[in-house]
């Protein structure tokens, strides 16, 4: 059988001793979508933070196609795509010098020319506008015209849809259902509802949550 | 027994980046903040306007007398270009941090270690280099002595380099801070402390024609150390940084 894309097994997170999740476990295999939800602050963006590599403060285990993901690290980060809540453009170049380093960076092949994929995010005739002169939504399609350069098969999105028009977001939830069901997965946390909901796995991370939370907070304040 | 059918799995095979090249990588960031240090030319000319109105106020502040400005010069233009280094120091990271570019920097399947040190490279094309270029002006400024004027160039020439590559460690275990500057000076100085010791005393030592050679072995020792060192320290520090 072939090993899931990723697997999470018993995956453990605290953050300034307050433990955000516990016993997570998770497969995520070819052609998945996953959304993480709940509240704010119960530990959507670190969770895609360890999937990302960027940090490894965890218990627990992540395998990538079966391996370790500290021994797999660098086949797995020539698979991944992430787009976090900061946009990751730099505002003193133009949309094209910004995916022109991108596309240096992860050199192999391309799927499109970097002008096909900024005019498939709509910002034709952007190309050599310094970013410093586009809108907030207009700076996040520029970061989102990424998912159209690379053949990377992990996308781990950090509230994708943030200053997003309708159109757009719908566009965004098209492409992810293209990616899917060409052999990638999708991995992202969002509060809006999805339209294509039916094709999206949930993975609410309250059912994680320690049991006695609750207590946790209180305690300290009766003890003082 | 395989869940996919085998043609779509050679698909998935086919798409597979190759590895990517190291060089490409380095050059793709040296490129890109070259680019981004010349659209920020106010930031860049900061540390050259420092030098150069620190050392023209020197002979006012404390005599115009040739003997005593040339017997300052050596130790003063040492001084104040490394202070001008450390001037632009804080702000080598702390763009990337702020607009995401160093998260999407350290998940990208690049060693780390030469992307430290393309942008280091840029660092120093735009302060170290034109500090070194600017010197022996500044030289003629304090009335340094003919024969130092060589001594100085090269002097500055290695150790510039060497105190953009050092700096970079300070520069990165500060990057999360939000006010790291003060804590950025304490850090780095006294690791200057050599690279000054041993530049300005090879410029007194031209001066007075005594041979050089030695000094600069030294200050080139020294330069090859943090090449290998201090980018690896940086990226080390660059991952702690944005973990926290």
């Amino acid at each position: 059988m072939n090993p899931h894309l990723l697997e999470l097994k018993q995956l453990h997170c605290e953050r300034d001793e307050r433990v955000l999740f516990t016993g997570l476990d998770l497969h995520i295999n070819a052609g998945d979508v996953v959304q993480v939800e709940g509240p704010n602050g119960c530990g959507k963006t670190t969770l895609l933070r360890l999937l990302t590599t960027t940090s490894s403060d965890y218990r627990g285990e992540i395998l990538w196609q079966g391996q370790a993901l500290r021994r797999a690290r660098l086949d797995y980060l020539n698979q991944l795509l992430y787009v976090g809540h900061l946009p990751g453009v730099k505002k003193a170049l133009s949309p094209r010098e910004n995916l022109n380093w991108f596309t240096g960076m992860y050199q192999g092949h391309q799927r499109c020319s970097i002008e096909a994929a900024l005019e498939q995010v709509g910002l034709f005739g952007f190309e050599d506008v310094p970013c410093f002169q586009l809108s907030a939504g207009q700076l996040r399609r520029v970061a989102l015209a990424r998912l159209f350069l690379t053949p990377a098969r992990v996308w781990i999105l950090d509230e994708p849809f943030t200053a997003i028009d309708k159109q757009g977001v719908a566009n965004l939830e098209a492409l992810m259902a293209e990616h899917a069901s060409g052999g990638g997965c999708v991995l992202l946390t969002t509060h809006q509802d999805m339209q294509r909901a039916a094709t999206v796995r949930k993975l609410n991370l309250n059912d994680y949550k320690p049991v006695a939370t609750a207590a946790e907070f209180t305690t300290p304040a009766e003890e003082r | 027994m395989s869940d996919i059918p085998l043609a779509e799995e050679q698909l998935l095979r086919s798409r597979q980046l190759v590895s990517p090249g190291v060089w490409a990588g380095f050059l793709a960031t040296l490129r890109r903040d070259t680019i981004i240090a010349f659209r920020h030319r106010g930031e860049m000319m900061n540390p050259l306007v420092f030098f150069l109105m620190v050392i023209t106020m020197v002979p006012l502040g404390i005599s115009p007398e040739r003997i005593i400005l040339a017997t300052l010069a050596p130790g003063m233009i040492w001084v104040v270009a490394l202070l001008a280094t450390l001037l632009s120091l804080d702000s080598l990271f702390r763009s990337d941090f702020e607009d995401g570019t160093l998260e999407q920097l350290l998940m990208s399947p690049q060693p780390l270690y030469f992307q430290v040190l393309a942008k280091v490279a840029v660092h120093w094309l735009v302060t170290g280099l034109p500090l070194t270029l600017m010197a022996p002006l500044l030289g003629v400024m304090l009335s340094l002595p003919a024969a130092g004027f060589v001594p100085l160039c090269y002097t500055l020439l290695l150790g510039t380099a060497s105190l953009s590559l050092i700096g970079a460690i300070g520069a990165a275990l500060t990057v999360a801070l939000r006010k790291g500057g003060l804590l950025l000076s304490l850090v780095i100085m006294p690791l200057y402390v050599p690279v000054l010791i041993f530049g300005a005393s090879a410029v007194n030592n031209g001066i007075e024609g005594f041979p050089i050679g030695g000094q600069l072995a030294v200050l080139g020792a020294f330069l090859a150390m943090a090449i290998v060192l201090a980018p690896m320290a940086a990226a080390g520090a660059l991952r702690i940084g944005i973990n926290g």
